[in-house]
């Protein structure tokens, strides 16, 4: 029996080792985002706050200097914002309808259409850098964050349409030969009986878009720059910029404030993130 | 009241085909486009003049990628050995009838929810000797101590295995939680009867039946690793020197901050083409299991 106690141990023991060493990394960002630099230089990264600065909050959101833009992280987060929640929005619709129609609508060609469609789910960024540069330049979007949403829209519509296609597969024909015998057309189909259906797979959706999208940070930083920049890129540009004279205290701000909103929906919408995780990986 | 029928049949065409269309079109002709600008002279701008397989083999023969690709050989065998066999231990080891199992999980899962940006920056942290572990262990009295990855030419590429696995881990024990679960009842019952001991019921009944989650995982993970980018940047931005740099930041090195656009795009193929050696099989494997599903039924 003492046996068995002594493995019950064990198994806690490592699973509270390895819950310890995940929970670090979070734990030295909120602890140091409290911390003065002086504090952290004089000892480490990893450490309890002397006193407690609040102001690096404040200070980091609004007067931050990033390449000479002396307003704080407060922009960047917005622009994350201004991109993040249009294109989300836009994507999920779009792929629903683009699921609907694969899923439900026999047409010629479907199969190619969804073979297509979810090869661009595996295409490395690179290989469509420049063509963006190109579209984007010819539609004048160019260090926009409207070309941004462009972009994410149509990325995300790949991965989306995958997830809502295989949902919508799952509907049987039937309900939709009853509801076409009674008069109804693709639009009413959808409307009335494709959407209230969806719910948990929008949830997921946008769940997804919304972390993939806010924590994009290759065509942020291709195509946009300055003012324009959305978030990760900018605190790319503030690490480089200040890497002369760090200021822990004040760059733990920074990076909380701006790994915030997917913690959040994390912490939320956790049963529907691991649902898209898998969902994305194993279909 | 006709207008009003071809209306009512043309117009779900015209809602369904664009979006489609669009997401089609693009990966169609990006990667034509691009695929065609690496055989041509293209520097600074795109320029269509042939130039055959030149900038493949110029590619191929630069330090730059020759480190690069060692270094994804190192980063890729790693990260996935260490995520696959931590995301597993973790899942067996929730399996266990844990109390407070959802707080494990939510702990083991998070780094996910986070951005490469902001996990390579507090990584960077860390490992960095003069402010983050090595510091600590000095202050505490352990002066001999030496952690230097980050600074050290031949261990900087681990230091973004440390990263990777700790934001990937999580992501492969979810899925591997998923499978354990998803394991007939009936069938740990029967081992039990048979006697079997937990190890044994793990290796002989249980890790068997999921085996196609196995090749599952193994296949994202390769696939995150041939595609890493933001992590590098934000953790070592590829150096010490060219230490630690990646395919993916290669090909943004030539084709943005070069002006080798032909190179760039080059390299951007042949990162295609590392990516269809590892989904192509796998892409294989998937009809050929469907074809048995549908032969059983």
């Amino acid at each position: 029996m003492s046996d068995r106690r002594f493995a019950r141990f064990a198994i806690y023991a490592v699973l509270a080792a390895f819950a310890a060493f995940y929970l670090l990394p979070l734990l030295v960002v909120v602890l140091n985002s409290v911390r003065s630099t002086e504090d952290i230089n004089h000892s480490s990264v990893i450490g309890l706050p002397s006193n407690f600065v609040w102001s690096n909050f404040s200070h980091t959101w609004s007067h931050y200097c990033i390449a000479e833009h002396c307003s704080g992280i407060q922009p960047y987060f917005w622009n994350s914002m201004k991109m993040v929640i249009p294109a989300t929005i836009i994507s999920t619709l779009l792929s629903a309808l683009n699921g609907y129609s694969l899923a439900l609508w026999q047409f010629r060609g479907d199969n190619w259409v969804f073979g297509v469609i979810t090869l661009g789910v595996f295409l490395p960024e690179q290989m469509k850098l420049v063509p963006w540069v190109i579209v984007l330049r010819d539609l004048d979007l160019f260090n926009t964050i409207s070309g941004l949403v462009l972009i994410h829209v149509v990325q995300g519509m790949s991965f989306t349409t995958l997830f809502c296609r295989n949902y919508y597969v799952a509907i049987p024909s039937d309900l939709l030969k009853a509801a076409r015998i009674d008069g109804a057309g693709f639009f009413r189909i959808f409307w009335r009986i494709i959407l209230p259906l969806s719910p948990p797979i929008l949830i997921v959706t946008v769940i997804w878009q919304f972390t993939g999208i806010w924590n994009e940070f290759l065509y942020g930083v291709t195509f946009s720059a300055g003012e324009n920049q959305p978030i990760t890129s900018a605190l790319i540009a503030l690490s480089a910029h200040i890497s002369q004279a760090p200021q822990y205290g004040e760059q733990s701000a920074a990076v909380l404030m701006a790994a915030a909103p997917t913690l959040l929906v994390y912490l939320f919408g956790g049963r529907y993130f691991i649902r898209g995780l898998t969902a994305g990986a194993v279909k | 009241m006709q207008w009003r029928q071809h209306w009512d049949r043309l117009s779900p065409q015209l809602v369904i085909w664009p979006p489609l269309l669009v997401s089609c079109a693009y990966v169609v002709l990006f990667s034509a486009w691009t695929t065609w600008v690496s055989f041509t002279r293209s520097t600074l701008l795109p320029e269509y003049s042939w130039a055959g397989f030149r900038n493949y083999s110029a590619m191929l023969a630069t330090r730059n990628w020759q480190i690069a690709y060692t270094n994804l050989f190192i980063y890729g065998i790693c990260f996935v050995v260490l995520t696959m066999a931590s995301g597993l231990l973790l899942a067996v080891l929730l399996d266990q009838r844990i109390r407070g199992e959802n707080v494990f999980r939510t702990i083991y899962l998070y780094p996910i929810a986070l951005s490469f940006v902001v996990t390579g920056t507090v990584w960077a942290w860390l490992l960095n000797p003069t402010i983050g572990l090595q510091k600590l262990m000095h202050d505490l009295g352990w002066s001999s101590f030496r952690f230097e990855w980050l600074i050290d030419r031949n261990l900087a590429i681990y230091t973004i295995v440390i990263a990777g696995v700790w934001h990937a881990s999580g992501f492969s024990m979810a899925l591997f939680l998923a499978g354990l679960r998803s394991v007939d009842a009936d069938l740990l019952k029967a081992a039990q009867i048979d006697g079997a001991g937990p190890w044994r019921t793990y290796r002989r009944v249980v890790f068997p039946t999921i085996g196609p989650i196995f090749i599952a995982v193994l296949v994202m993970l390769l696939q995150f690793a041939i595609k890493t980018y933001d992590l590098v940047v934000a953790l070592t931005a590829g150096g010490p020197g060219l230490a630690s740099t990646l395919p993916t930041v290669v090909v943004y090195d030539f084709m943005f901050q070069r002006g080798e656009l032909a190179k760039g795009s080059a390299a951007a193929v042949m990162l295609l083409a590392s990516l269809t050696v590892v989904l192509l099989p796998y892409a294989g494997y998937r009809i050929w299991q469907q074809r048995k599903a549908a032969a059983r039924v």
